[in-house]
C-alpha cells in the first residue's frame, strides 16, 4: 500500500514535468478536452437552467388546484372526441360551490370561473396587443400565485357588480405606462374604459414561450358584457389538502358529472387537469432535450479524448528506452500502467479545470447580458465535469499505458 | 547456499548465479535465431566476471538472462537459489529492483530529473519512504565522489560524472551484483579508465560485478573472463592479462 502511494507520488511528479516540458504539446492536446468540457457544462447549465425555468412556471399553476376545462393538457390524437364537447360554462362554478358546501368533508374548498379572451389593451396613444383579458371573481386571489406591484385585487363587491375596473400585468403596466403609475388610469380594452386598480409584479414567462406579464384581469360579469364571443372558460378549483389530490379529483368529476347531468354509461365530457399531469406530459420533452444535448456536446468531449489518447501513445512511443530503463530498475507493469494514466489523467483534468473556469466565466457573462435567460451553474456540475474530466483521461489513456506496461524490457532498452 | 563445485574458482563464496545448459531461441521472421545454445556458468559472491565476445556471440542475450529482462527458452537459471526461469514479468521485475544493479552504455538516466532523483528511482520503486530514500541516495552519490552534484540534471553533467550517477543508482539498493554492459562505450579513454577505477573499487569492497564488453582492455580489469562465441562458452578463466593474451592469440 504505502509502495503503491510512493508509485503514485512518483507517477504524479513525472506527469506534471512531462507536461511543463512539453508545453506546447500539452496544451494543444488539453484544449481537445477544454472545449468538451465548456461545451459539456454549458450544456449542463443549460439543462440545469431549464429545468429551474421549468419547475418556476410549474409553480404558476399551483400544486393544489383543478382545472376544469374542455380540453385535457396533453396531446391527443383522437382530438375529434374532444371537439365536440360541450363548453365549460362559468356558471357552473355556482353549481359547483353549492355542492361542495353541501358536501361534508369535502376534499375541495372553492370553485373559482374565469373566462379569457385575446385583446389589444390601450392608453392614450400606446397598444400592447395579444393581451390575455380574463374575467374571474375575486375569489380568483386565492388560487393564484401573484403578488402585487402596487394597488390592489378587485373586491367582493366590485366583482358581483362587474364594475369597469382591472387589474393589468406588469408587461401591460411597462408598455402602457413607462414613467407614470396606472393606478386610477383608464385603459381601452374593446373601446371600453377599465380603470386600473392593481399591477401584478413580474411573473415571467412559461417555458420562455408566452409572457405570464401580458395579462388583464377583471370582473367577471364586465368581462361577459363586453367579450362573451368566443370565450374560452376554466373553473379552478382548490384542493383542501394537496396530499389527497386523486380524490379530490375523483370528488370534482362526480360533481362536475352532476352538473352536466351525465348518465351513469356516458363518458366525462370534460378534463380535469392540473400541474402534476402538465408536468409528466412536458418531463419526456424536457428529458429527451437534455439526453441529445448531452450527447452532441459529449461528442466534442469524446474527440478530445482521442486527441489524448494520441499523445500519449506518442509519449510512449517517445519515451520506451525510458521505459526500459524504469524496468530494468524495477518498475511492475501496474507501475508504469499507472505512469502513463495519470499523465493522461493529469491532462484531462487540467483541461477539465481551465474548461469549467472558461464555462463559469461564459456563464456569468451570459447571466449578466441575458438576465432571462435560464442559467444554472451548480456546485454539482463542478464535481460531475471534474469526475467526467478524469474518466475521459483514464478512457484515453488506458489503450496506451497498456501497451508501454507490456513493453519488453529487453526490447524497450535497445529502442533508440 | 553454500553449493560447491570442484571447477569453482573461489569455493568460499556463495553462488549468485547459477545457470546450466540454458539456451535461447528468437523468431526474426520465418527464421529461428539461436542465440544461446547451451550455456552452463556459476557466478560467486564477489567476483569480478568480464563476458566478451564478437556481436552475435550472444553476450548480450546471455547479459539480459542474468539481468533477469529476459528469461531462457530452455535450461536452468538459479538467482540466489531462486528459480529464475519460472518467474512472471513483475516477480522479474522484484528481482531486478532488488538483486542487480544496472549500468548501461548509454548512462539512461531520466533527462529531466535531478540526480538525486535519478538515483531514488529504484528505492521508489523498493517501496521506501521519502526520507529514508533520499538519505540513502544522497550516501550512495557521496559514495561516487558525487556529493557536489545532487542537484544536477543530466544535461548540467559529463559523460563520466552521469556515468558515476549510473553507478550510484546501481548501487543504491544493495543489490547482489552489479551488471555493466559496456560501461565506458560512450567515454573518452581517461574518462573510461576513471569509471574503471570506480568499478575496481566497488569490487575490492565486496560487491559482485559482471562486466559486458567487446574491448580487451576493459575486460583485463576483471578477476574472470568468460568468452562467447556462436551461443556458447569457448573459455572460461581465472586471472588477469596473461589469460587475455593466450586468448587474443588463439
Amino acid at each position: 500500500m504505502k509502495c503503491f502511494l510512493y508509485e503514485l507520488s512518483e507517477s504524479w511528479k513525472i506527469a506534471v514535468a512531462q507536461m511543463r516540458s512539453n508545453m506546447t504539446r500539452s496544451t494543444l492536446t488539453a484544449l481537445g478536452v477544454i472545449i468538451g468540457i465548456v461545451a459539456v457544462t454549458l450544456m449542463g447549465t443549460a439543462i440545469g437552467g431549464i429545468q429551474v425555468g421549468f419547475d418556476k412556471s410549474m409553480a404558476i399553476f399551483g400544486d393544489d388546484v383543478l382545472y376544469v376545462g374542455q380540453w385535457p393538457w396533453k396531446n391527443v390524437d383522437d382530438w375529434w372526441n374532444y371537439r365536440d364537447r360541450k363548453k365549460i360554462k362559468t356558471e357552473y362554478a355556482d353549481g359547483l360551490n353549492r355542492m361542495i358546501s353541501m358536501t361534508p368533508n369535502s376534499n375541495l374548498t372553492i370553485a373559482i370561473p374565469t373566462s379569457s379572451v385575446y385583446r389589444s389593451v390601450k392608453y392614450t396613444d400606446s397598444e400592447v396587443n395579444n393581451v390575455l383579458v380574463r374575467g374571474t371573481v375575486s375569489d380568483y386571489i386565492i388560487t393564484s400565485t401573484f403578488d402585487f406591484k402596487e394597488g390592489r385585487f378587485f373586491n367582493e363587491l366590485e366583482s358581483r357588480a362587474g364594475a369597469n375596473v382591472c387589474v393589468i400585468g406588469y408587461d401591460v403596466a411597462d408598455a402602457l405606462f413607462p414613467s407614470a403609475s396606472p393606478i386610477d388610469k383608464s385603459v381601452l380594452i374593446n373601446g371600453q374604459p377599465f380603470k386600473v386598480i392593481g399591477v401584478i409584479s413580474r411573473q415571467g414567462s412559461f417555458l420562455g414561450l408566452f409572457s405570464l406579464d401580458s395579462i388583464v384581469v377583471m370582473p367577471l360579469p364586465a368581462f361577459q358584457k363586453y367579450f362573451t364571443a368566443k370565450s374560452e372558460a376554466e373553473i379552478l378549483v382548490k384542493v383542501k389538502d394537496k396530499t389527497k389530490l386523486v380524490d379530490a379529483k375523483d370528488e370534482l368529476t362526480g360533481l362536475m358529472r352532476r352538473v352536466r347531468g351525465l348518465p351513469p354509461e356516458k363518458r366525462d365530457d370534460f378534463s380535469i387537469n392540473e400541474q402534476q399531469a402538465l408536468k409528466s406530459t412536458l418531463d419526456p420533452i424536457k428529458n429527451s432535450i437534455a439526453i441529445a444535448g448531452l450527447f452532441i456536446t459529449g461528442l466534442s468531449l469524446f474527440v478530445g479524448a482521442i486527441g489524448i489518447m494520441n499523445i500519449t501513445f506518442v509519449s510512449v512511443k517517445e519515451r520506451t528506452k525510458e521505459i526500459g530503463t524504469r524496468k530494468a530498475l524495477g518498475a511492475r507493469r501496474r507501475t508504469i500502467l499507472l505512469q502513463f494514466l495519470i499523465e493522461s489523467t493529469a491532462l484531462c483534468l487540467l483541461g477539465g479545470f481551465i474548461g469549467l473556469t472558461f464555462a463559469y466565466v461564459m456563464c456569468f457573462g451570459i447571466g449578466k447580458a441575458f438576465p432571462s435567460f435560464p442559467i444554472n451553474f451548480s456546485f454539482n456540475l463542478v464535481v460531475v465535469s471534474m469526475i467526467v474530466s478524469v474518466l475521459t483521461g483514464l478512457f484515453s489513456g488506458f489503450a496506451p499505458a497498456w501497451t508501454a506496461s507490456r513493453l519488453d524490457p529487453v526490447t524497450a532498452l535497445r529502442y533508440e | 547456499m553454500n553449493k560447491l563445485n570442484s571447477d569453482v574458482t573461489r569455493p568460499r563464496d556463495p553462488v549468485v548465479i547459477d545457470i546450466e545448459n540454458i539456451t535461447k531461441d528468437y523468431v526474426m521472421g520465418e527464421e529461428i535465431v539461436r542465440a544461446l545454445r547451451g550455456v552452463s556458468l556459476q557466478i560467486h559472491h564477489n567476483e569480478y566476471v568480464a563476458i566478451m565476445g564478437p556481436s552475435g556471440s550472444g553476450k548480450s542475450t546471455l547479459m539480459n538472462m542474468f539481468g533477469c529482462l529476459d528469461t531462457p527458452t530452455s535450461g536452468r537459471y538459479e538467482f540466489n537459489g531462486k528459480n529464475v526461469a519460472a518467474m512472471d514479468d513483475d516477480e522479474l521485475a522484484a528481482i531486478r529492483n532488488r538483486e542487480i544493479g544496472f549500468v548501461f552504455q548509454t548512462f539512461n538516466l531520466l533527462p529531466r530529473s535531478t540526480s538525486l532523483r535519478n538515483v531514488e528511482l529504484p528505492l521508489i520503486y523498493a517501496g521506501m519512504d521519502p526520507e529514508a530514500r533520499e538519505e540513502r541516495a544522497t550516501q550512495a552519490l557521496v559514495d561516487v565522489g558525487l556529493g557536489d552534484r545532487i542537484h544536477h540534471k543530466p544535461n548540467e553533467l559529463s559523460g563520466g560524472q552521469r556515468q558515476r550517477v549510473a553507478i550510484a543508482r546501481a548501487l543504491v539498493n544493495n543489490p547482489s551484483i552489479i551488471l555493466a554492459d559496456e560501461p565506458t562505450g560512450n567515454l573518452d579513454s581517461k574518462t573510461g579508465e576513471e569509471i574503471m577505477a570506480l568499478l575496481e573499487d566497488l569490487y575490492s569492497r565486496g560487491n559482485t560485478i559482471i562486466l559486458v564488453t567487446h574491448e580487451r582492455d576493459i575486460a583485463a580489469h576483471a578477476r574472470r573472463t568468460v568468452h562467447l562465441r556462436d551461443g556458447i562458452i569457448e573459455s572460461d578463466e581465472v586471472g588477469v592479462m596473461p589469460a587475455m593474451e593466450s586468448m587474443a592469440a588463439s
